[in-house]
């Protein structure tokens, strides 16, 4: 059923994260992702939510030997040419601002990688709205 | 037609965000005027409950955004009858005014019935 959800037909995706870089769905959430630009679907969002936010954290430091999973989600968001919404409530409860943020709250650092935008909720229902699928990583 | 979508919410209120986070998918599914609905199974139960003292915990009151959902026009409330039976949760306790309480079997239909899912 997977091999045949990968070849035909092309289907519209949406991913939303809500693992922190750490957690093991969210590593499968960029190998799921890869796999489907791979097979010639179409990510219409990427949606990061909750403890996702995370991820889209320029400032997370990885061992040398470790897998830099903020990273390689910057690279394959800019890479891809895809939209990464990151949600504004959930970022800044955590501590990941972009400039206009950091400077509304006065807050010294800006962290947001590049290829991110913070913004609404409604940008979740949006993407629900325009995917075939919505594939959720994370959670309990 | 929009897509339906179903939110699990399966987390005590007082454990991290998680649930008020919940919450805040539905409200703005409900602001978009989209079909919304919302499961209270395992854990999640908990946030049913009447007279919580939030302030106890330093933490905001949930119940006011329970509240706002018939504003927010979400109407579909469910809760899982297994998961509040396995906390000592009486019907009784819980039943608001449009809560749904569900067997599994009924679960496994109402999840068959939404086109998309999200589990918290």
């Amino acid at each position: 059923m997977a091999a045949d959800l990968l070849t035909e037909p092309y289907m519209k995706f949406a991913i939303a994260l809500f693992s922190p870089p750490h957690a093991p769905s969210s590593r499968r959430a960029l190998l799921f992702a890869q796999a489907l630009v791979a097979g010639g679907h179409e990510i219409v969002r990427l949606f990061f939510y909750q403890d996702g936010v995370h991820s889209a954290s320029s400032n997370v430091v990885t061992p040398q030997d470790e897998q830099d999973l903020p990273r390689e989600w910057a690279s394959f968001v800019s890479d891809n040419q895809l939209d990464g919404v990151v949600c504004i409530a959930a970022a800044l409860r955590r501590g990941v601002l972009n400039n206009e943020e950091a400077q509304r709250y006065a807050r010294q650092a800006v962290n947001l990688g590049a290829g991110w935008e913070l913004s609404g909720l409604g940008q979740l229902h949006d993407a629900v709205q325009a995917a075939d699928r919505l594939i959720c990583f994370g959670g309990p | 037609m929009p897509k339906s979508l179903l939110i699990i919410s399966r987390q005590a209120p007082w454990s991290g965000p998680s649930a008020r986070e919940a919450l805040d998918i539905v409200l703005a599914g409900g602001a978009f005027d989209l079909p919304v609905g919302l499961l209270f199974m395992d854990d999640g139960v908990f946030q049913l409950l009447p007279g919580q003292k939030a302030k106890a915990v330093q933490q905001k009151d949930l119940s006011a955004n329970l509240q706002a959902l018939s504003l927010f026009g979400v109407e579909d409330l469910f809760a899982c009858r297994d998961s509040l039976a396995d906390r000592g949760i009486l019907a009784d306790q819980v039943r608001g005014e449009d809560l749904n309480l569900l067997a599994t079997e009924e679960i496994v239909a109402l999840v068959n019935r939404y086109d998309q899912v999200i589990t918290l």
